[in-house]
Formats: structure tokens, sequence, C-alpha cells
């Protein structure tokens, strides 16, 4: 027999200032009140002091002319354009030393990782101790140490260090020929797009028929064939459309190719060093954590110690490695703002810096910078976090 | 636990109530608290920097000694705070410091939108290049394509843009952020020139590993009045601050010094003892007391005495007077009258 269950003995609703979910929606609405409230009377009470005092506000000196020079700009810069368009070089040149960071410490640091746990007793020492003295000693030590050790030992721009005639190295930078692109160029770059593309598509390919067949295919060779030799044969089908400007020395410097700065060099050298170091440890634990059980199976199916690193451990050692990896990315970003003790002209030292002190409006241009700090360093989780949901561990 | 929602909103309600916008005045406050903070630089020889005791020296701190000396009767109680060029009006718009005496150009941007009113001038200056002299180098107009070594977010940074652009040169700016990394880039060789106020060419030279291979070209390229900051809208912290620099400059025109303070407060001549203080209401009319004239003479010196002592014949700077000289020796150095 079918019993029906009586409602009537169950509680019937409560009343509303008892129910949990009006509760909550009410409490939450006053901290919201609280905090928005909160912010609201900060901002306007600077605002208003800020006014009292004849302090200028708002965002019409992006307009104003900024009357002053910058050392290394990757846009086209010179004394008559707006403050606003120091915030960009700045901004660019932030990402440049940032981007150039990531990829060298990144790499750098794999390879100390592994070094680290060789079975070689003294390599693995050897990177023990790079390991314990970059991470101990104070970046900003690092930094001053390389800008000044490369500064006192380079010589003067009139006795360079020349190579092949082409290279300069002096106290001024490091000079290269910078390559003149001329018309028929395009069709190179459109042949190494073609070539990428090829690429990608051969080791799609290769991935299948090695599921289907059980026969491996060499797709190294073939994409590094593909991708240099295609955009190779197309600059040479076109007749070599590239020359290239060579630096000479002319007076007191060099003029024509390409300079790159020794604040950039310090920068990027200590930025990359230190980070490594720290990178080189979060390596060490990824391959650490996976179980000894996989590099015994995978010599038991007859592989080598290289195969095996690249095949079974590093691929499920990642999953370990990329969540502490992107916190050392974030700290790389925003460690290139000591960029301001060597005069790299990064976004801080153009914008938070001189731009600062020539219009005097602090906040304005402290809260950008804090955005685009904020911003970059989102950014990068962002994709890391892309990266990290397809690895992760599904469990059933 | 249930209870703590309510109570950090009342909190911040309470919180809220206290916190009126109330200005008090820099002078009542530096009375209270009894010193003066006073901004200063990072060590610039001859005008703000630290002798091998730690005692601090300079023209410009002996502005804010002389300021306190005469609110307070006490040279001594000043407290420094060292500022980067691209701190400096920072802690000043904000309350940090009370005065900033820090080599500071007085420019119609800064006395208008950052808030800030300048109360004098304690030293005439312009701006010049320093080079080596192995590069042969005889006068700034052959300067083209040099790279130029700068503190940066100073007045020097434009200058050096509109004279190069004025001439049709180039050149390449290397920005430090400190005056003494600005001399450590020259010194290494990192820029051919180094520009700066002259007065601090000079001061930078003797930091060098070699100060007899450089050179201080003959152009001066701009105007670079330098004198003590302080906030827009507080009159009587400005006054005061005002006269306390006059006083120094109006003791000089009427031949008092610290040696001879006190026999003149016991002579005869009336302009003499009015702006000594005695018989007379001059301090209270700025609120501070009335040997206030007499305490800033005695305790810092008048303004040749201090010049002679920090940046001019008695220091190892040796800068003339030049236009620093008083009005009647054909300077620029002029006080009001203290009646």
């Amino acid at each position: 027999m079918s019993n029906k269950i009586n409602n009537s003995d169950s509680p019937g609703k409560p009343p509303f200032w008892n129910d949990p979910a009006v509760r909550s929606i009410f409490f939450q609405t006053l901290l919201l009140i609280g905090v928005f409230g909160f912010l609201y009377y900060i901002a306007s009470n600077t605002l208003d002091n800020m006014a009292k005092r004849g302090i200028s506000t708002g965002f019409a000196f992006l307009d104003y002319k900024a009357g002053f020079g910058i050392l290394m700009s990757l846009i086209d810069f010179t004394e008559s354009d707006s403050y606003g368009k120091t915030f960009f070089v700045g901004l660019l040149n932030t990402l440049l030393v940032s981007g150039i960071g990531i990829v060298f410490a990144t790499i750098m640091g794999f390879i100390i990782g592994v070094t680290r746990l060789s079975k070689n007793w003294l390599l693995a020492r050897i990177a023990a101790v790079y390991i314990e003295t970059f991470r101990n000693i104070p970046l900003l030590l690092q930094i001053l140490f390389w800008y000044f050790a490369v500064l006192r030992s380079l010589p003067s721009p009139r006795q360079s260090w020349s190579f092949f005639d082409s290279f300069f190295l002096n106290v001024r930078g490091l000079y290269i020929p910078k390559p003149v692109f001329e018309s028929g160029f395009s069709l190179t770059l459109i042949f190494l797009a073609i070539g990428i593309i090829g690429a990608i598509f051969v080791k799609k390919w290769a991935r299948k028929r090695l599921d289907a067949t059980g026969q491996p295919f060499p797709v190294f060779y073939t994409s590094l064939g593909l991708i240099l030799g295609l955009p190779v044969l197309a600059f040479l089908v076109t007749g070599a459309p590239l020359t290239w400007e060579m630096p000479a020395l002319t007076g007191f410097n060099f003029t024509g190719g390409l300079p790159i700065i020794p604040e950039l060099m310090a920068l990027g050298l200590s930025l990359t060093i230190y980070t490594a170091a720290f990178i080189a440890e979060i390596v060490r634990a990824g391959i650490l954590s996976v179980s000894h059980g996989q590099t015994e199976a995978a010599h038991a199916l007859g592989l080598k110690t290289g195969p095996t690193l690249q095949l079974v451990i590093i691929p499920q050692a990642l999953r370990v490695i990329i969540p502490p990896l992107t916190s050392q990315y974030l700290n790389l970003t925003k460690n290139s703002s000591l960029a301001t003790a060597v005069g790299y002209p990064d976004l801080v030292a153009v914008w938070a810096g001189t731009t600062l002190n020539q219009t005097g409006q602090a906040v304005e241009i402290i809260l950008t910078t804090m955005a685009v700090y904020l911003t970059i360093s989102l950014s990068i989780s962002f994709v890391m976090n892309i990266y990290n949901k397809r690895v992760a561990l599904i469990e059933r | 636990m249930k209870y703590v929602k309510t109570f950090a909103a009342s909190a911040i309600i309470v919180a809220t109530a206290f916190t009126s916008s109330v200005f008090a005045g820099t002078l009542e406050n530096v009375k209270k608290k009894g010193y003066v903070q006073c901004g200063v630089s990072t060590g610039l020889p001859g005008f703000s920097y630290t002798d091998d005791s730690g005692t601090w020296k300079g023209l410009d701190v002996d502005v804010c000694r002389a300021v306190a000396a005469a609110v307070l009767g006490d040279a001594s109680k000043v407290k420094y705070t060292p500022l980067t060029a691209k701190e400096r009006f920072t802690a000043v718009q904000s309350g940090e410091v009370d005065i900033l005496s820090r080599n500071t150009t007085w420019t119609l941007t800064r006395d208008s939108s950052l808030g800030l009113n300048f109360a004098g001038v304690n030293y005439y200056d312009g701006q010049g290049f320093l080079v080596q002299k192995k590069l042969g180098v005889k006068s700034a107009k052959e300067l083209d394509g040099a790279s130029v070594c700068i503190q940066a977010g100073t007045t020097t940074e434009l200058n050096l843009s509109d004279y190069f652009t004025a001439n049709g040169m180039k050149y390449t700016p290397i920005t430090y952020d400190k005056s003494d990394e600005t001399v450590k880039g020259f010194d290494a060789g990192r820029c051919d020139v180094l520009t700066s106020d002259q007065s601090q060419l000079y001061a930078l030279r003797i930091q060098m590993s070699n100060p007899e291979g450089a050179v201080v070209l003959p152009e001066v390229i701009s105007k670079e009045p330098l004198g003590p900051v302080v906030r827009q809208g507080d009159d009587e912290w400005f006054n005061v601050v005002k006269w306390s620099l006059f006083a120094m400059l109006e003791a000089e025109d009427l031949g008092i010094s610290s040696a001879n303070a006190d026999a003149k407060k016991t002579g005869t001549n009336p302009n003499d003892l009015r702006f000594l203080g005695v018989g007379s209401k001059m301090g209270e009319l700025l609120n501070i007391p009335n040997d206030w004239a007499y305490n800033i003479v005695k305790q810092v010196g008048n303004y040749g005495e201090a010049f002679d002592r920090n940046v001019g014949k008695d220091s190892p700077l040796k800068i003339a007077r030049g236009i620093n000289a008083l009005w009647k020796d054909g300077g620029f150095q002029y006080a009001p009258p203290v009646r």
C-alpha cells in the first residue's frame, strides 16, 4: 500500500526573519553597502583634500607635451610627444624585459632543475651551488652587481670589442646590425606562417598514426625542415630582399645598427639568473613528485633516461610544476620594476617616476600603474590556468 | 559570532564620524610636537649632506635650522627626511614633511598644479654641463650625439631636451634616480656628459675618482632659482618660512652676524634693535616669539656666513658669491625690510 506522506506534520515555512535564504541576502547586501560606502568615502575625501590643497586632479595631463627624452623606446618617441605616450613606451619596455626574462628563466630553470637530479655527482653539486647562491642574495643587489660589474669591465666606444666587424660591445651597449626589410620580404613571412601551420598538422597527423598503427614518425626533424626550409626557399627565390644596417662609430658614439643598452642586458641577465634558481627548485619538486615506479616501469620497457624523462616523467611532473611556475612568472614581472635602480626606462621609471614628478599627479599615476601590473599578472595567471585545466587529473 | 557583522558595521560608522576634515595649521603642529620635519636631499655636498658624525649640514639644512630657531628658539630641533627628486613633492603635499628644502627650482607648474608655495630663493643657480677633459670639448654646442647622465624627475631633464632641440642637436638621455648614481654612471663612462645645476656639478665633481679629469663647460642654459617649499593653503606657516629666510638676508644687509649679535642687541641703532626684537613686536605678528630673528642670527648665522661656510670660500666647493651676493654688492639677494 502506498502511503502518502502527511505534510501537515512537517514544519511549515519559517517566518522571514528566520529564513536562512532571506538572512543571507540581507547580510550580504549590508556588507556590500558597507564596502562600497567605505570606498566612496575614501575617494571623495581624497578628492576633497586635494582640491583644498590646490593639487590638480583628473587625466587632462595625458595630452600635455612631455618635454623629456627616453633612453630606449620600442615605438617612435620624441620630446614633443605627450605624457600619454610615455605610458605606452614604459609599458612596452616592461613587457619586453619581462618576456625575455620569462623565456630564458624557464629554459635555464628546467635545465638546472634536471641537472640537480643528475646521477653525475659533480653536475648535481654545481647545480645545487648555483641554486643556493642566487636564491639567497636579494635581487636588487644582484641587479646592481651585474650593472656596475658589466659597466666597469667594458671598454669605451672608441676601443670597443668587435666581432666580425659588425657586432660591437662597449660600455654604451651591444650594437648589432639592424635588418632592413625590403619590399619582397612579406613572401618569406607568409611562407614562415605556412611552415608553422604545416608543422602543427604534421604533429597531429603523426599522433593519429601512432595511436592507430604504433609507428613513430620523426616529427621534430620534419617540423624543423618545414619551419626553416620553406621561408629560406621563399627568401632565395625573391632575390634575398634583406640588407643590414651596420653600426658605425661617429664622433662620440655608434650610430646605425640596433643598440642593446647595458641597462637592459643587466636587468634581463639578473632577472633570468635569479628566477631560474627558483624555477629549478620547482622543477625538481615536480620531478620528485612522480612516483619512482614510473621510472622503473619505463626502464623495464627499455626506454633510456632521455626518452623516459621526456615521455613519461615530465608530462606528469608538469601538473605539479605549473601552479608555482605561474607565481614565479608573476614575481619576475613585478620584480622588473626594480629597473629604476639602473636607469632602464620601464613603466615605473618613466611613468610612475619622471611623469609623476613633472606633473605632480601622484594618485592617478600610481593607481594606473597598479592597475597595469594587476592586469599583466591576471593575464599570465589566466593563460596558465587554461593549461592547468587541460592537464588536470580527472578522478573517476 | 552572531554579532560580528553588526559590530563591524557600527565600528565603520563611528570611525567615519571621528575623521572630520580639521586642517590644523602647520605652525600649531610644529609648536605642539616640538620640532620641524625637514625634507632634504639624499646627499648633495654643500646643500644637504651628513658629515662623518652623522650631523646634517648644508645651505638647505640651514634654512630649516633657521625656521626651527625662529619658531622654537632652538636651531637643533629639526628632524631630517632624505628624499629623492621623485618623492619630494608627494612628501610635502601629503604632510610627511613640514618644509621641503632640497635645492628645488621655482617653476610655474610647481607653484600652481602641485598645490605648493615657494617661500623664497636661497640660491640663484643655472644648469650647466660637466664633460671629461679627454674628449677635448670646449663648448656645449659641440655635444651633438652625446649621451647625457641626468637625475630623473627634475627640471634638468626638460631644459636639456629644450636646449638640444633649439640647437638642432641629438642626445641620448640616461636617467638615474639619485645624483650619486649619475656620478657613478659618468665615472664609469656610461655617458659623455653630466648635466645638473652648476652648483651641483662642482659638488658632484668632488665625489669622482678623478676630479681633475672633468671640466665644467662655460654655457649656463637655464635659470634655476632654488628655494624652500611649503604647502598651499597654510598662509601662517608660509609667512614664517618666508620671513626666516628674509631674516638671514636682512641680517647680512644690516651687518649683524652670529659674532656681533649680542653686542648689537645692547647697541643703539634702531634698525638693529627692531630687527633683533628689542622693544618690537614683529614676532607676535607672525605668531612666533619676539626674539625670532636674534635666535636665527645667533644660532645659524646670516646669509653670508651660511653661504661661506657651506658652498663658499670656507668650504671645499669654493663657489664665488656671484649673483648670490647682496643687491648692494651687485647680486640678486634682496630682502624686504623687517618693520
